[in-house]
């Protein structure tokens, strides 16, 4: 019982990062149209700045920096690459260019930083656990937790309180009347794109006081959370949060009886909802099918 | 016929390859990697360039080939043929299974299930250590000699390369003669104006079901021939990596023409050998052709010279 609950606690927090992930590539997907396969790229790119940062900063300025930076830059990537394709409607060649920004950014990262992995200090205040029954909930991973239904909520009530969440809404329903409406779509989707990047890189640095950072960490996560954002249901945020949770608890409590599974597990998941419910649990009608 | 002449020599010069290739610095092996590419990635373009369909998973049919026959002449029987017969069939039917699962999606949806879907096959090769090596690949099997009645062929690498450049020419008449077919005109209809085509009263999904099985049978047995060039396959064979490097190399030699895949996988395939043999950091410069592909060739070699094709 008590390995039970304590994979699947493992699996929740894995949950959260894949939730994460998931949340900024389910914004960038339905504004941007763009499939961001450099999204585990900005990931690592949030992690390793906030290493980087961490002896001048602290771990709290850090953990601010670390994702503000990897919004900048998804921002620059976005001005510079992505944002001469959105008039080809083949969305193949912006899945190609961010592929190849992916392979870029990891190989990048390892000649900077090396290939070995490396530690992110977390204070001790948050970093001790909080019962001795139950050793493996460290204050630190509630802190995930806490940081991240933070993120989310705040995302929410962005897009349904403000104007720019208002008009982001708008476009993701129709790009061509917001436009028509005098919205500015490409500031529009360029911030869009700032904020997916800023999930990555928050994902990245929570992720990197637990698990540590190395190059291809990044993309070890990016395919789970298309997992997560396909059971969830495209077009749904919630669903893509839920999703990320859902599979991150499957696989950790897999783990506990039958751990070579815990990753196909994932990917069964998606089929058996591909099969029952081709949307996704909170997926809208017709956007997928 | 004006195309006859330039097909057969191109023929010869692939019959004559094992001669003049090691005159340039290649060597036979590289030739038939070239040719188990060109392959498989002329079968995605069935798929990506003639359908529309764009499939980023394709690896994964490539890699079930690939331990499909490695596993057939490891623990099943000695067979080169049965080798490449059971691969071929393991990979074409997962295609064939989950083509339901992709076949209504469209663009950039169809591109997200069919990368997801790809990456099941990885971990299960991963992880299902016992029987297929887990990370560090499968190996421990060998290609063997083909016995046709008394005749014995020596799979040496200059026979394989041979048995390769056959089997090349089979998959690209095949290929050729589908597109020829009715079915082909569907597929390429489909790309054009779908919709139009459902109001006809065409069942769409079915054809590309179709396509999608087709290619997952065609990349399973490039598949196969790849795990036997090199007497081992590893789950890098069905990584998404992989998948993303067909697509390109499609792009790279121009999507809209039949034989474009092949020339991109002659560029990309010699880029890689030569760059990795020159710098550590390979990966940054593959990853610099992708960005400068999509930016400035977005029509690939060939569609430099055909001014009919547009960037859709």
């Amino acid at each position: 019982m008590q390995l039970l609950l304590f994979n699947a606690f493992n699996g929740l927090i894995q949950g959260v990062f894949y939730a994460l992930m998931a949340l900024g590539l389910a914004l960038i997907l339905s504004l941007n149209s763009v499939i961001n396969m450099a999204h585990g790229g900005f990931l690592v790119i949030g992690a390793y700045l906030a290493f980087t940062l961490n002896p001048y900063l602290g771990f709290w300025g850090a953990l601010v920096a670390g994702p503000v930076l990897a919004a900048a830059i998804g921002l620059a990537v976005e001005r510079g690459l992505i944002r001469p394709l959105y008039k080809r409607s083949d969305p193949l060649y912006s899945l190609l260019l961010t592929f190849g920004l992916a392979l870029i950014i990891e190989d990048m990262t390892r000649t900077i930083w090396g290939a070995q992995g490396l530690p992110l200090e977390v204070p001790d205040i948050i970093n001790s656990p909080v019962s001795d029954t139950y050793f493996f909930i460290t204050g630190y991973r509630l802190f995930v937790i806490g940081i991240t239904a933070a993120a989310a909520i705040g995302l929410y009530l962005l897009l349904r309180y403000t104007l720019l969440g208002v008009r982001i809404r708008a476009g993701t329903r129709d790009l061509e009347t917001t436009a028509a409406l005098g919205v500015n779509i490409y500031r529009l989707r360029a911030l869009n794109f700032g904020f997916g990047c800023l999930f990555a890189g928050l994902a990245g640095v929570l992720a990197a006081g637990i698990l540590g950072l190395t190059p291809p960490m990044g993309n070890s996560l990016i395919m789970p959370s298309f997992v997560a954002i396909i059971i969830g249901g495209v077009g749904s945020l919630f669903g893509a949060v839920l999703g990320g949770l859902i599979i991150g608890l499957a696989a950790g409590i897999v783990t506990t009886y039958y751990p070579a599974a815990s990753e196909a597990v994932i990917y069964l998941m998606m089929l058996i909802v591909l099969v029952v419910r081709p949307r996704g649990l909170f997926g809208e009608e017709g956007l997928f099918e | 016929m004006k195309r006859a002449l330039p097909i057969a020599a191109i023929w010869a010069a692939l019959v004559a390859l094992p001669w003049w290739l090691p005159l340039i610095g290649g060597y036979t092996a590289l030739g038939s990697k070239v040719l188990i590419y060109a392959i498989a990635t002329m079968s995605l373009n069935l798929l990506l360039g003639f359908t529309g369909g764009l499939s980023f998973g394709q690896a994964a049919y490539f890699g079930l080939g690939g331990y499909g026959a490695g596993m057939t002449l490891k623990y099943l029987a000695p067979s080169t043929p049965l080798a490449i017969l059971i691969g071929t069939l393991a990979g074409g039917i997962a295609a064939t299974l989950l083509g339901p699962l992709v076949m209504r999606r469209r663009g950039i949806y169809f591109a997200m299930i069919t990368i997801a879907i790809g990456q099941l096959f990885y971990f299960v090769m991963v992880r299902w250590n016992e029987v297929t090596g887990g990370e560090d690949g499968l190996a421990g099997f060998a290609r063997q000699d083909i016995h046709l009645g008394a005749l014995v062929i020596p799979l040496s690498n200059l026979n394989f390369y041979y048995l390769v450049l056959l089997c090349f020419t089979v998959a690209v008449a095949l290929m050729w003669a589908l597109l020829q077919s009715p079915l082909g005109h569907t597929w390429v209809a489909i790309r054009e104006n779908r919709r139009r085509l459902q109001f006809l009263g065409v069942r769409s999904e079915r054809y590309v079901w179709a396509v999608f099985a087709i290619a997952g049978f065609i990349t399973a047995f490039a598949g196969t021939l790849n795990a036997l060039l090199f007497n081992f396959t590893s789950p890098q064979d069905l990584h998404w990596i992989l998948s993303g490097n067909f697509v390109i190399m499609i792009v790279l030699g121009g999507m809209r023409s039949f034989f474009g895949p092949l020339l991109g996988v002659i560029i990309f395939v010699v880029a890689q050998d030569y760059l990795s043999s020159l710098t550590g950091n390979w990966m940054t410069f593959i990853g610099l052709i992708f960005v400068f592909i999509v930016l400035l060739f977005p029509r690939g070699v060939l569609g430099i010279f055909d001014r009919r094709t547009k960037v859709a």
